[in-house]
């Protein structure tokens, strides 16, 4: 067909749309234009004009169209404009200089969203509840939920219940009785409380600047954090960054650094692994690097008895919850906490478990929700010291004959030498219970008691709060050597053995894995190959343009202080796809790089989640960072930290698409196993955006537009919608339902396997020299010594209770045998410390996840188990031993301020027996910061009890964290704040 | 005989998640419902509080929680405090304060016994869990405390009044303050967990110099010479006793194993649950 026809027919459909969606006809006002079409030899073209929504259009070239899309033939146009469009088509253009654009970027992508906009005004989401309430669905990082909406406003949010149309449950058959979860979703406190967030009194409505922060004069960089903000308008906000972006990339590679939480608001598009790489892929910049926080143990030190890499070190936990039902006879939770963070979907679960009597063992120094819920056995030893407990386990079964030896003898290397050292044959010091007791404080009888029962019973070891890593005493100094003890405590009782394995019924529900629906690790529209999993699946799924960082300068997440204010910051990588990634030294700056110029940070505050956090308020009056933007939804305690804020909206006012618990390959692979059912839900944007603000996409794609990039960007005008399609499409969703139904239902529910058709159980291909079976495609094909599939990750194929990778490091705290080696938080050995008698754990909290949900105007707020409002202000629980508390004249709720050399921070005072005397308990859940006086210099109101915990890694080649068994003192609060920061922390 | 509305709480049930609390604010703050509610204030008001209790001491310590609010009594003072019809009794079991009847009349918060009315300064009127008779109304199946529950704590059931007489007998359930004979239409399963007291302990028996849990071990708890109730030891030798009543004095606890010999102790029960520590067998 000729393509001016084509063109012709295209306009025609434009005013046709118009006539029947208002709001489409709205829309073509907005802009005057004239886009032009042609050839590239100019032998055929058509233009478009929109003068005050009306449309025209005539054959030919004109003289001064505001921009032109430029085909390199007659071919290529018409494939391009020819229905049904095909996406792989359209890029290939794009990326092969098929098909150009030219003149102005920010009417051109106008012009394309409007033409992808005839599509979508007919789409219709959201289900009618009548009184004018309409359903829609969404997703946070505690559950997916129904947002009912009535005229623009949320009315309320509620947990996902099923309909007879949805998939079946899956059903156990354990002991003669039927287990199955119930026909719909949990939700955690972060996710019900997602309403009073969007409406919270702290949001940000508008762009703002520092009053004193002029970009071309006096930039008052030491008043961050101190000065007021003025509202100005998104062109003069968008105008400053744009100009500072352009400013800094004069000085080279890399002088942009661009920072994030960990974790964003739900969903695939809107992530800090999506939208927002695929924009600083453009621009290009210094990324932080991060340490695996929540897995530091596991990464540093178990993997490498055993492997596991693409899983952070930790185990396998496929079919664990059947085999758990069926056959276990004793479950051991070794801190480990499942109900803490992660929402209810696993409770039940156990519940099963209680309810067939299986006993139950919980071994951490605060007894902990699950603890508390489930019952059973509480032990309680002294933080920090896990390791010795594990040790004289291992003693017990040795000298009792308790253990596997047969795994042993056909699975394993150097049981021998861990025998001599257990048995003290090494070093003189056998590791008996009364060995340990003078450590742990745990009587030597219940160890022996335990050790017995675990060596004779079918044992399940839920170690960490997922049962098969993650967070817990794997977070501190002593981190490393209690996350080798782990795997070494399975391995002595021959780990995939019917019965016995990894797991607290948290993870392994009999779900389909083979069913693709991408995770938010997996890249979405990132275009990003390196450092994230698009390449393995969603890229292929999805067809996308590529996108590439050009600078090579990453910095330690932890170590970000010390880059800006010291100028020079080192670690060693976090990299997955192999055990001795970990091994490479990278740095700040990297050669031939440009130090930062300016950062642009984007999501939730980091002053209650990094370590020495007082460190962080410091470097933002440095000197040395002379432009910082915030992209923020909410006024939190570092948004004030900067020079420009962007005001961003929340999910709620967005378009996304996600799966419940789906973070994906690359991250935590299968941890939808973690739920009943597999959920994908279209995130409706179930309002417009708030004041304002914008969504994370627009903001960028704004930003992107004014350098030009702004085609690139939404690659050819699409809209958070239109990539939800294509998500959608991309998936095996689109084989199950219908674009338009899902986007009106809003949900699917993926149907688990049939029960004959499970996915195998953990490690037991492992236990039975198979080669391995379950449905994970790690390690890579590279890593098997032997043939593929066969063996462990490790240098022998087999579990190593010495490891060979760690003798090719020096690494004190981490040598090949793990010994028993005292935390370097020690009065003993740093005098400094002797002042600070109590241990300080900072666990995950239960209701904000990590701090997001931690906000002022959040209901939240009103929960004594996480805040205490005291003249006016909410301040952050600490849990205090009683005898603890009395000793000090502490009733409950008294403020109290916990302090040492790096931080003083002012709590609430929680009385408990549920803590072992010596320890204080404080989560790490505060987004706010209210210092007394000189930030970064004097206490803080606020709660960040990060601000207490050590800058120093866990060990000395581990670029990993170590926050928990800080030491400190607490004291009634006088408010009288002499408290000063001394340089020995 | 109507059918009418109760809720049952069972404490051994709730964890503490908060869910209930925070689905009433979730349902209430910023949403006005004309003839059931004004909205809740955004700070403040607990219409579901849950109420912390811990019993016994470091190392043998239970936590448990109770969801207390509006009890819908059937005898409600706070009716008696209110003036000009502002609280009404639905023929269904509901109490419902009108939100146009009861502004300014703040003694209706100082009526009820539970604390379960709170002020709302903003609006001057008092407000409480009315039991989402806006949603039951409307055709919803269950409150949205049981929507959100994980751990299903809540069961609301409409039945006559007999049939929940027997049901709470059956399972034993209770009333907050029943002395008060206010009749509440919320009725607890396992208040016992916060009521009365459990008494713990560990046997312990030496063997070749070692200090060793005494598993299997008899445990017989007496009082003034009469068997009370008997219990075994678990593998780490521990033992509880649980239910018995506070202040209950002087108990005898006399304990054996057939291979590792006798013990004897006594204890004084007071207001706290209490572990009573290792306690050796000797033959």
């Amino acid at each position: 067909m000729r393509f001016s026809i084509i063109l012709f027919g295209m306009v025609q459909a434009l005013r046709l749309v118009a006539l029947l969606h208002p709001r489409f006809a709205a829309r073509l006002k907005e802009r005057n234009l004239i886009a032009q079409f042609k050839l590239q030899d100019n032998s055929e073209g058509r233009w478009v004009q929109f003068r005050n929504g009306k449309v025209r259009s005539r054959k030919g070239i004109h003289q001064k169209p505001d921009f032109s899309i430029i085909f390199k033939n007659k071919a290529i146009a018409g494939e391009f404009l020819t229905p049904p469009f095909d996406q792989l088509v359209r890029i290939d253009a794009a990326k092969n200089f098929k098909l150009l654009v030219e003149g102005s970027d920010e009417l051109a992508v106008w012009f394309m969203i409007t033409l992808n906009e005839m599509q979508r005004a007919r789409w219709k989401s959201g289900t009618n509840m009548g009184n004018g309430v309409v359903r829609y669905t969404n997703g946070t990082n505690g559950g997916p939920v129904f947002a009912y909406v009535k005229d623009g406003k949320i009315v309320r949010i509620t947990p996902v219940e099923f309909s007879d149309e949805d998939a079946p449950s899956w059903t156990i058959k354990a002991r003669g009785k039927e287990f199955t979860p119930p026909r719909r979703t949990t939700l955690a406190a972060h996710g019900l409380c997602q309403k009073s967030m969007v409406y919270s009194k702290n949001r940000i409505l508008h762009p703002m600047k520092r009053v004193d922060f002029d970009p071309d004069g006096e930039r008052n960089i030491h008043n961050r954090g101190k000065s007021e903000f003025e509202r100005i308008s998104w062109d003069e906000a968008l105008d400053i960054v744009v100009k500072e972006i352009k400013r800094s990339k004069k000085h080279g590679p890399g002088a942009v650094l661009v920072t994030h939480g960990s974790h964003h608001q739900w969903g695939n598009l809107g992530h800090y692994l999506s939208a927002f790489n695929r924009f600083w892929n453009l621009i290009g910049c210094s990324k932080l690097h991060n340490n695996p926080d929540s897995w530091e143990g596991w990464y540093w030190g178990a993997m490498h008895h055993w492997g596991n890499s693409l899983r952070l070190g930790t185990p396998e936990f496929y079919g664990t919850v059947e085999d758990c039902l069926k056959e276990a006879e004793l479950i051991v939770f070794w801190s480990s906490d499942p109900d803490a963070s992660y929402g209810y979907e696993g409770t039940v679960r156990r519940e099963w478990a209680r309810e067939l009597g299986i006993p139950m063992v919980h071994i951490d120094p605060f007894l902990n929700h699950t603890a508390a819920h489930l019952g059973g056995k509480w032990i309680s030893p002294k933080p920090g010291t896990d390791s010795a407990l594990a040790q004289a386990l291992c003693y017990v079964w040795i000298t009792e004959n308790l253990y596997d030896k047969e795994f042993i003898e056909k699975r394993t290397t150097g049981f021998d030498e861990w025998k001599a050292y257990i048995l003290g044959e090494t070093d003189g010091a056998p590791k008996t219970p009364e060995w340990q007791e003078a450590e742990t404080r745990v009587p030597a009888r219940e160890v022996r008691a335990l050790a017995r029962e675990w060596g004779r019973r079918k044992t399940y070891l839920g170690a960490g709060g997922w049962g098969c890593g993650l967070g817990g005493a794997g977070r501190g100094p002593m981190g490393v050597q209690w996350a080798r003890m782990m795997t070494i405590l399975g391995a002595m009782q021959g780990f995939g053995r019917p019965g016995v394995n990894f797991g607290n019924l948290q993870f392994g529900a009999p779900l389909d894995f083979s069913f693709y629906f991408p995770g938010y690790a997996e890249g979405s529209m990132s275009g990003e190959l390196t450092y994230s999993a698009n390449a393995a699946n969603n890229y292929q799924r999805m067809p996308h343009v590529v996108t590439m960082n050009s600078s090579r300068q990453n910095i330690p997440k932890i170590r970000l202080p010390e880059a800006i204010m010291e100028g020079r910051a080192g670690g060693f990588l976090t990299d997955v796809s192999s055990v001795r990634g970990q091994f490479l030294r990278y740095g700040y700056p990297a050669p031939g790089h440009a130090k930062i110029q300016m950062m642009y940070k984007y999501g939730s505050p980091n002053f209650g989640t990094m370590v020495d956090s007082n460190r962080w308020v410091r470097m933002y009056q440095s000197e040395n960072l002379p432009f910082v933007v915030n992209q923020s939804i909410w006024r939190e305690g570092e948004t004030p930290f900067a020079d420009v804020i962007l005001p961003a909206c929340t999910v709620f006012e967005r378009w996304d698409i996600g799966e419940y618990y789906n973070v994906g390959a690359g991250y935590v692979h299968h941890m939808f196993s973690m739920v009943n059912h597999r959920v994908v839900s279209l995130q409706h944007k179930c309002i417009e955006p708030l004041g304002e603000s914008k969504s994370d996409y627009d903001i960028f794609l704004a930003v992107a537009e004014r350098l030009g990039l702004g085609a690139m960007y939404s690659e050819g005008g699409n809209t958070e919608l239109d990539w939800c399609k294509r998500v959608f499409d991309s998936s095996d969703v689109a084989k199950h339902t219908t674009w338009k139904k899902f986007l009106k239902k809003g949900y699917f529910v993926v149907p688990a396997d049939p029960e004959n058709a499970r996915a195998p159980t953990a490690n037991r291909w492992f236990y039975e020299g198979r080669k391995k079976d379950t449905p994970e495609p790690y390690p890579l094909p590279a890593d098997y010594v032997g043939e593929f599939g066969e063996g462990l990750q490790t240098t022998s194929g087999k579990f190593e209770f010495l490891p060979a990778t760690l003798s090719q490091i020096e690494d004190p705290a981490r040598p090949p045998l793990n010994h028993y080696q005292k935390s370097y938080e020690n009065a003993e050995a740093e005098p400094a410390l002797a002042d600070f008698p109590l241990q300080l754990l900072t666990p995950h909290t239960r209701y904000p996840f990590h701090i997001m949900g931690d906000d002022e105007g959040c209901t939240l707020q009103d929960i004594r188990e996480h805040r205490v409002t005291v003249n006016g202000h909410s301040y952050l629980v600490a849990r205090v031993n009683r005898q603890d508390a009395e000793a000090r004249g502490v009733k409950d709720d008294d403020l109290i301020r916990l302090w040492n050399l790096r931080g003083s921070v002012v709590c609430a005072a929680q009385l408990t027996d549920r803590l072992r005397p010596g320890v204080v308990s404080a989560c790490t859940g505060s987004a706010q910061y209210r210092p007394v006086g000189e930030p970064g210099n004097s206490t803080d109101l606020g709660g960040c009890v990060n601000m207490l915990n050590p800058r120093k890694t866990i060990t000395e080649k581990a670029s990993g964290m170590a926050p928990n068994t800080s030491l400190i003192q607490f004291e009634k609060w006088t408010g009288a704040d002499d408290w000063r920061r001394s340089e020995a922390a | 005989m109507a059918k009418k509305w109760n809720m049952i709480v069972d404490i051994a049930r709730c964890d503490n998640c908060r869910n209930c609390f925070l689905a009433t604010k979730d349902e209430h703050i910023g949403n006005e419902f004309p003839g059931y509610s004004a909205p809740q204030p955004e700070r403040g008001h607990s219409w579901v509080d849950i109420k912390r209790h811990e019993r016994g001491k470091w190392p043998a310590v239970e936590a448990h929680f109770v969801p207390v609010m509006c009890n819908h009594c059937d005898n409600a003072p706070c009716m008696k405090a209110a003036r000009n019809g502002a609280i009404t009794k639905r023929a269904d079991g509901i109490v419902v304060i009108d939100p146009e009847k009861s502004k300014g009349q703040k003694q209706i918060v100082d009526a009820c016994p539970y604390g379960a009315i709170f002020w709302n300064e903003e609006r001057q009127v008092p407000q409480a869990w009315f039991f989402d008779a806006h949603l039951l109304d409307e055709g919803w199946p269950q409150t949205r405390l049981e929507q959100v529950c994980p751990t299903e704590a809540f069961r609301s059931m409409k039945v006559e009044d007999a049939e929940m007489e027997r049901i709470a007998q059956e399972e034993e359930l209770e009333a907050l303050k029943p002395e008060l004979g206010s009749k509440p239409r919320v009725h607890y399963k396992n208040m016992h967990l916060v009521t009365r007291c459990f008494v713990a302990g560990s046997v312990v028996v030496q063997v070749d110099g070692v200090e060793d849990c005494a598993a299997d071990a008899e445990v017989v708890l007496k009082q003034d010479g009469q068997t009370l109730a008997r219990a075994r030891t678990d593998m780490f030798g521990d033992f509880r006793f649980d239910r018995l009543e506070k202040n209950s004095g002087q108990y005898q606890l006399e304990l054996s194993s057939e291979s590792s010999g006798r013990a004897a102790t006594s204890f004084e029960l007071g207001e706290q649950s209490l572990y009573l520590g290792p306690i050796a067998l000797a033959s």
